[in-house]
C-alpha cells in the first residue's frame, strides 16, 4: 500500500489487534491531492442556506465563482443565497487596499436587495493586505441598520472544520437579539440540516406530526429573523455534528439550551431521532405519536427494501464522504440493504467518530482520515468493492474504475434523509449496482464474454437474472 | 485608464461570468502528458478547481495543492511548496510538475523561481522530473490568462534549443477534447508532424480504464517538448489571447503570448489566427496550413465544407435576424460573433467577463455593419441578466450552463457551449471548430429555434 508517510497514522482497519488513536483533524499533506476544501469552503457551505441574508465574498474572483450557487439547498421563500456576490479584488485594490471597495459593494447590494443580514466573507488574502473588514462592517451596519457581520474564513486558516467553527460564531451573534418571542412547548432548533432536496421539510414534517414545534431552522431554509429568536426553543437537535456542534455548544454555554446529536440517514437513526427528542421532553404523548408515525413509515419502507435486499445483499460498499457522522449512518443504512462497507472515510471525522466506526464496522474494514484518490483507488481495488459513496471528485474515480456510484454531497438534488430519504438511497444504489451497462467495463466484459467464470463475479450474473426477470 | 468601477452599475462583482487563471493554468498543464498540476495555495483552491473541472469533464483531475498554513503565509511558502513537489514526485511519478501561484502565494511574494533553484538542490533524486511555474495571481486577468501562462511556462521551463526540424507548433488555447480531436486527425489527414500545445484530445477525455491511472493517458509528449525548439513554424489561435492579463493591473505594463515566447527564444517564425468557428474563419485557418506546410487541403474537408454550404442554405431562413445572446471567454465570444454574422444571426448582446481592451474593437470587426450589438467588457451575469430584461425579447442564448438561469426566468432557449457546461453529459464532447463543429452548431441553434416554436405553438405542426 502506497501512502504519504505523513499520513500514515490516518489509515486503519476496525477489529485490528493493535488499535491506535487515529490522527485527524490535522492540515492537509502538502502535495496529497486532499478531497478537502479549505476554510472558506467549511464556513461558506454552513452559511449558504441562510436564504434571506447576503452573502458578500471579498477577495479575487474565484472564491465567490466556485461557490455560486453550490448546494442543493432549498428555499421556501426569498433567494438571495442563491446570487454570488464578490468584491472580485483586481490588482489595484491588493496593492492599495479593498476597504472602499468593499463598503461600496456593501452598501449597493443591501440597497439593492435589502437583506435581513449580510455576511462578509474574508478569503485568503484579505488579511495579508491589511483590509480592516471589521470596521467596515460595522461602518454599514450602523449606516444601513442590519446586522452586517465578518466572517474571518481566510482559506490557509486551517482546515474546512475550522471554517465550520467560524461560520457558527457568526451565526452566534445572530442568536439572542429577539428577545419577544414566545414560544409553544416543546420548541426546538434544528441544527445541521441544510434542506437539500427539501430534505428538512420532510423532517420538520415528521416532527410536527409528533406535536413538536419547529423554532429555527440553522441554517437549511434558514431565516436571519428565526435564527435571532433560536436563544428562545426548549432543545437543539444538531446533525451533521461536524459542522454545527460548535454553535450547540455556545448556545448551552450562554442560554443554558442542552443539545443533541441525531442522524436522519438510515431507519435506525431517523426513528432515534424522534425517539430521543420525545424521551428528552419526558412526554408520554410525543412519544407514542412517534411510535405511530415510525410503524406507519416502517410499514410502507420495509417491503420495499426487502425487495432491493433481494438483489444487493453480498455486495461491497466503499464510503468516502465530507462528514463522519453521515459515514456512520451510511454503513448502517447500508447494512439494512444487505451491503457491507469495506471502506470508510470522511474529510472532517474526530477520534471520537472514527473509534465508534472501528466498533460498528465489520473486521477488516478500513477507516481512513482526509484520503485522496491515490489511496481510495488502491482502496477500492484491495477490497473489491462494488459500490462508491462519496461526492463530486470521487464520483468520476469509481466510474472510470468500473464501479457503481451514489451521489451524498452537498450539491445532490435527491433527498436521502428520511423514511423517504432511506427509500430513495435504496433506489440509488440499487439503480446502480444492477445497471446492465457494467457488462461492457473490464470486470464484466471478462466474465460474462470471455471466459465464462460467472460465479466468481456475482454482479455479472445479478444483471444477468435481472434483465431475465425484467 | 479608467477603473473598470466607473463603467459598471455595480461595484461588486454579481455572478461571474469569469473564473480565476488558476483554473485555466491547471487546464493547460492536464494537456502536458504526464504532468500533474500543482496549485501554490490554499487546499481549497485545488478543490474548487478540481471540483468545476470534474463536473464539466467527467473525469478524475488530481491537481495538487501545497496546503498553506497560517505559518506559510507569515513565514513563506517555500517550505510547504516543496514538500508539495516532493511528495507528488513519489506518489505521482509525474514527468513535470506543473506549478500555479494563486493570489495568496503572489501576495506574500513568494519567489517561486528561486524555490524551484533550491528544491532542484534538496531532492537531486527527483532530477528528473520537469518543473514548470506559472505567475496565475486571480487578481488578475480570467482563467482564460492563465491558461495560455501555462502554456508560455511549459515552453519556458520545459523546452530547449533542438535540432532543426519540419514540425509545426499548434497552439489552440482553450477548446475542448472535441475540438483537439479534429484537429488531431487534420494534421494526421494532411500528413503534418504536430506539436499541439497543449493537447487535450485525450488527457481530458480518456476512455474506460482497466486500471486506474494516476496520471490520465495523453497530452503533449515529452519527445515533442524536446523538439520544440527546432520547429520550423507556430501556428496560434486567438485574437485576445491572454493580453486581458494586464487590463487594469498596476504592475504588470506587457505580457507575453504562447507565440510571441517561441518568437523570442527560438525565432520561430509564426501565425496567429481567430478560432476557426465557421465557414470563413475556418477557411482563413486551412489557407494558413496550407500556406505554411505546403501541404493540400484533403478532400474529405472540401466535402465537409460543401455539405455545410448545403445545410446553411437549407436552413437559412430559420435563423436569419434572430436575436442572439453570447457570453463567455473573449476569443471564444469573438469566434462565435464571427460565425452568427455569416448565418445571418443578429447578436444584441456580446458579453465577455475578461477585461481586454481590444475586445470590443475586434468583435466590431467581425460584425455585419446592419447589426448594433451592446457589448459588454468585464461584464457579470446579473448585468447580463438586467441587459436581457431591457431590450427587446432574445430569440436564443448561447454560451456556457452558468447562463441557464437568465434564459429560464426570460423563457429562451439556451444552446449549451464551451466551458464549463455542468448541468447536461457530453461537454467535453462539443466541437465548436472547422467546418464540421459549424455544422453541428448551425444544426443545434436552428433546431433549438424551431423546436422553442413548435413547442410554443397552439397548433403543434409535425413537419415544417
Amino acid at each position: 500500500m502506497d501512502i504519504i508517510n505523513e499520513r500514515k497514522l490516518q489509515v486503519a482497519t476496525a477489529g485490528a489487534n493493535a488499535p491506535f488513536k487515529m490522527e485527524c483533524g490535522k492540515k492537509s499533506t502538502a502535495g496529497s491531492v486532499s478531497q478537502r476544501a479549505c476554510v472558506f469552503c467549511g464556513s461558506r457551505v454552513v452559511l449558504y442556506p441562510i436564504t434571506d441574508a447576503l452573502h458578500l465574498i471579498h477577495g479575487p474572483v474565484g472564491c465567490a465563482a466556485y461557490t455560486w450557487d453550490i448546494r442543493g439547498s432549498l428555499s421556501s421563500g426569498r433567494e438571495i443565497y442563491r446570487l454570488s456576490f464578490t468584491t472580485d479584488l483586481h490588482e489595484n485594490e491588493v496593492v492599495f487596499g479593498g476597504e472602499k471597495k468593499l463598503y461600496s459593494a456593501l452598501v449597493e447590494l443591501i440597497d439593492k436587495h435589502k437583506p435581513k443580514a449580510a455576511f462578509v466573507y474574508s478569503t485568503c488574502i484579505v488579511g495579508v493586505i491589511g483590509d480592516d473588514v471589521e470596521a467596515v462592517c460595522r461602518k454599514v451596519s450602523a449606516e444601513k441598520g442590519i446586522d452586517v457581520l465578518p466572517v474571518q474564513s481566510e482559506g490557509f486558516n486551517g482546515t474546512k472544520k475550522d471554517g465550520y467553527k467560524v461560520a457558527c460564531e457568526a451565526i452566534a451573534k445572530l442568536v439572542g437579539t429577539d428577545n419577544n418571542a414566545v414560544l409553544p412547548q416543546y420548541s426546538v432548533n434544528i441544527l445541521g440540516d441544510f434542506n437539500l432536496a427539501g430534505e428538512l421539510w420532510m423532517l420538520t414534517e415528521y416532527y410536527k406530526q409528533m406535536g413538536v414545534h419547529i423554532n429555527a431552522t440553522i441554517t437549511g431554509d434558514g431565516r436571519v429573523d428565526d435564527i435571532r429568536k433560536a436563544h428562545k426553543a426548549d432543545l437543539n437537535i444538531v446533525q451533521c455534528s461536524g459542522a454545527m456542534i460548535h454553535l450547540a455548544k455556545i448556545m448551552k454555554e450562554k442560554y443554558g439550551i442542552p443539545f443533541m446529536k441525531v442522524s436522519y440517514f438510515g431507519i435506525e437513526d431517523m426513528s432515534d431521532a424522534l425517539y430521543e427528542v420525545a424521551r428528552f421532553f419526558k412526554s408520554a404523548e410525543l412519544m407514542a405519536k412517534a411510535q405511530t408515525l415510525v410503524k406507519a413509515e416502517l410499514g410502507r419502507l420495509l417491503p420495499a427494501l426487502a425487495e432491493y435486499k433481494k438483489d444487493l445483499e453480498g455486495k461491497k460498499a466503499c464510503i468516502y464522504v465530507g462528514g463522519a457522522f453521515k459515514a456512520i449512518s451510511l454503513v448502517k443504512a447500508l447494512r439494512l440493504l444487505g451491503v457491507k462497507t469495506a471502506v470508510v472515510g470522511s474529510q472532517t471525522g474526530n477520534s471520537d467518530d472514527y473509534e465508534l466506526l472501528k466498533e460498528l464496522c465489520d473486521e477488516g474494514t478500513i477507516i481512513v482520515d482526509d484520503s485522496n484518490p491515490n489511496e481510495l483507488s488502491q482502496f477500492v481495488k484491495q477490497t473489491g468493492s462494488d459500490i462508491f459513496i462519496g461526492g463530486v471528485k470521487e464520483r468520476p474515480i469509481a466510474y472510470k474504475m468500473g464501479l457503481g456510484f451514489c451521489d451524498h454531497n452537498h450539491e445532490r438534488k435527491e433527498a436521502l434523509a428520511g423514511y423517504e430519504g432511506m427509500l430513495n438511497f435504496a433506489k440509488e444504489i440499487y439503480a446502480t449496482a444492477m445497471s446492465p451497462v457494467w457488462q461492457f467495463t473490464r470486470k464484466g466484459h471478462n466474465n460474462s464474454i470471455e471466459t465464462q467464470d460467472i460465479a466468481s463475479h456475482s454482479r455479472t450474473q445479478d444483471i444477468a437474472s435481472h434483465i431475465k426477470d425484467a | 485608464m479608467k477603473p473598470l468601477t466607473e463603467t459598471k452599475a455595480f461595484t461588486a462583482t454579481r455572478n461571474a461570468c469569469k473564473l480565476c487563471a488558476p483554473l485555466g493554468a491547471s487546464m493547460a498543464y492536464k494537456g502536458i502528458q504526464g504532468c500533474v498540476p500543482l496549485i501554490h495555495g490554499s487546499q481549497g483552491c485545488a478543490t474548487y478547481v478540481r471540483r468545476y473541472m470534474i463536473s464539466h469533464y467527467k473525469e478524475p483531475i488530481d491537481i495538487a495543492s501545497s496546503s498553506f498554513s497560517e505559518e506559510s503565509t507569515i513565514f513563506g511558502g517555500g517550505p510547504t511548496l516543496k514538500l508539495a513537489m516532493f511528495n507528488v514526485g513519489n506518489q505521482y511519478k509525474p514527468y513535470h510538475i506543473g506549478v500555479t501561484t494563486t493570489c495568496l502565494s503572489e501576495t506574500i511574494g513568494d519567489d517561486v523561481p528561486q524555490i524551484i533553484k533550491e528544491f532542484r538542490g534538496e531532492a537531486p533524486e527527483l532530477a528528473h522530473i520537469g518543473l514548470a511555474h506559472a505567475s496565475t495571481p486571480s487578481y488578475c486577468g480570467t482563467h482564460v490568462d492563465g491558461f495560455h501562462q501555462a502554456i508560455v511556462s511549459v515552453i519556458k521551463y520545459l523546452s530547449s534549443e533542438a535540432e532543426p526540424n519540419n514540425k509545426l507548433v499548434l497552439l489552440p488555447g482553450m477548446l475542448s477534447p472535441a475540438d483537439y480531436r479534429y484537429l488531431t486527425e487534420i494534421m494526421e489527414r494532411m500528413d503534418i508532424d504536430v506539436i499541439m500545445l497543449p493537447d487535450l484530445s485525450e488527457s481530458l477525455d480518456n476512455p474506460h480504464w482497466e486500471d486506474y491511472k494516476r496520471i490520465p493517458d495523453g497530452g503533449t509528449t515529452p519527445e515533442q517538448l524536446k523538439s520544440l525548439g527546432g520547429a520550423k513554424s507556430y501556428m496560434q489561435f486567438g485574437d485576445v489571447l491572454n493580453k486581458g492579463m494586464i487590463a487594469n493591473t498596476v504592475k504588470r505594463k506587457n505580457i507575453n503570448t504562447p507565440g510571441s515566447v517561441l518568437e523570442e527564444m527560438y525565432n520561430m517564425p509564426g501565425a496567429t489566427t481567430g478560432f476557426p468557428i465557421g465557414i470563413n474563419a475556418t477557411d482563413r485557418f486551412f489557407n494558413l496550413l496550407e500556406k505554411m506546410t505546403g501541404k493540400a487541403i484533403p478532400e474529405k474537408y472540401t466535402k465537409e465544407r460543401g455539405r455545410l454550404v448545403d445545410a446553411y442554405t437549407d436552413g437559412h431562413k430559420y435563423v436569419f435576424d434572430k436575436r442572439a445572446v453570447i457570453y463567455g471567454e473573449e476569443d471564444f465570444v469573438i469566434g462565435l460573433t464571427e460565425f452568427l454574422t455569416e448565418i445571418g444571426i443578429k447578436p444584441v448582446l456580446i458579453a465577455t467577463g475578461g477585461e481586454s481592451s481590444a475586445f470590443k474593437g475586434i468583435v466590431k470587426s467581425k460584425l455585419n455593419p446592419r447589426h448594433n450589438p451592446e457589448i459588454m467588457v468585464g461584464a457579470d451575469f446579473e448585468e447580463i441578466a438586467e441587459k436581457c430584461r431591457e431590450i427587446e425579447k432574445p430569440d436564443i442564448m448561447i454560451g456556457h450552463s452558468k447562463g441557464y438561469y437568465i434564459a429560464r426566468e426570460l423563457n429562451f432557449p439556451l444552446l449549451r457551449v464551451g466551458f464549463p457546461i455542468h448541468d447536461r453529459f457530453g461537454s467535453q464532447r462539443v466541437l465548436h471548430i472547422g467546418y464540421e463543429g459549424a455544422h453541428r452548431l448551425f444544426e443545434n441553434i436552428a433546431n433549438a429555434l424551431i423546436e422553442y416554436k413548435q413547442e410554443n405553438s397552439p397548433v403543434g405542426w409535425k413537419y415544417m
